[in-house]
């Protein structure tokens, strides 16, 4: 019984947001996100790509990486990722040499096309990765940005 | 309370082009505060969802490596003009917010 009431309250603390999003009608109980949040909290490239279950990810030039070959600020590098490959369904952004590489992950459905653009953080001149997914495979490609000030320190 | 946060969705070509602006610090926990010298807890949006006419369209997860005062960009193909996308974020404290537009 005491066993019981420990994973009821484990599931608890993770499930805590999921559980906003399903009260909003968002998601579906069923539903769950590709990355587990372990994944985010990955020190290292391997332990990031083993989090979204992308290890040894074909590389592909259907994949798209807009993103500034110099970036003077590091807080702030504009990436955009478009994906060319047929029935992508999400897209990871992955900033290689971080403190914690994976940086955002997006499940794409109903009639979203394969492209994210966001702004993500760079502590230092580093290889950003896209991770795309596309009918149970997975395909990266990378695309170097130079930091000249970085944007994860103080 | 969060701070309200920015949404604009138009309609390009057959797509709706849908941006968003959310009023984050995304904090990493990994930065040291320059007066004190400690480290500023963690505080970032983990979770994104986006739907449109409630219908699921996008789901995300961050970590801190996403810059403060979030933006994300992205295209909804079949949308039409009047339809409602509505974008909701949750952060790791529990705090949350959501805003809604109508395609333009």
């Amino acid at each position: 019984m005491n066993a019981l009431r420990r994973n009821v309250l484990k599931g608890a603390t993770g499930a805590g947001a999921v559980a906003v999003a399903v009260a909003a009608g968002l998601l579906k109980p069923t539903q769950v996100l590709a990355a587990p949040r372990s994944a985010f909290e990955a020190k290292d490239l391997a332990g990031a790509m083993s989090g979204l279950g992308a290890t040894g990810a074909a590389e592909s030039k259907d994949i798209t990486i807009k993103a500034p070959d110099i970036a003077e600020n590091g807080a702030v590098v504009p990436v955009e990722v478009t994906s060319a490959i047929a029935g992508t369904s999400s897209i990871a952004i992955i900033a290689e040499k971080n403190a914690t590489p994976l940086v955002a992950d997006f499940d794409l459905m109903g009639g979203t096309q394969p492209f994210i653009s966001t702004r993500i953080k760079m502590g230092q001149t580093a290889l950003v990765r896209a991770v795309v997914t596309a009918g149970g495979k997975n395909y990266t490609a990378t695309k170097e940005v130079k930091v000249t000030i970085g944007g994860c320190g103080g | 309370m969060a701070e309200p946060m920015r949404i604009r969705a138009t309609m390009a070509g057959d797509a709706a082009d849908v941006k968003v602006l959310m009023n984050h610090p995304m904090e990493t926990g990994l930065r040291k505060d320059a007066k004190t010298g400690q480290l500023v807890p963690a505080h970032y949006i983990s979770e994104v969802t986006a739907a449109l006419n409630g219908t699921p369209v996008l789901k995300g997860g961050m970590s801190g490596g996403v810059s403060k005062n979030p933006y994300l960009g992205f295209k909804i193909k079949g949308a039409k003009a009047g339809d409602k996308v509505t974008v909701n974020w949750v952060d790791n404290t529990g705090d949350k917010n959501s805003a809604e537009a109508t395609i333009a």
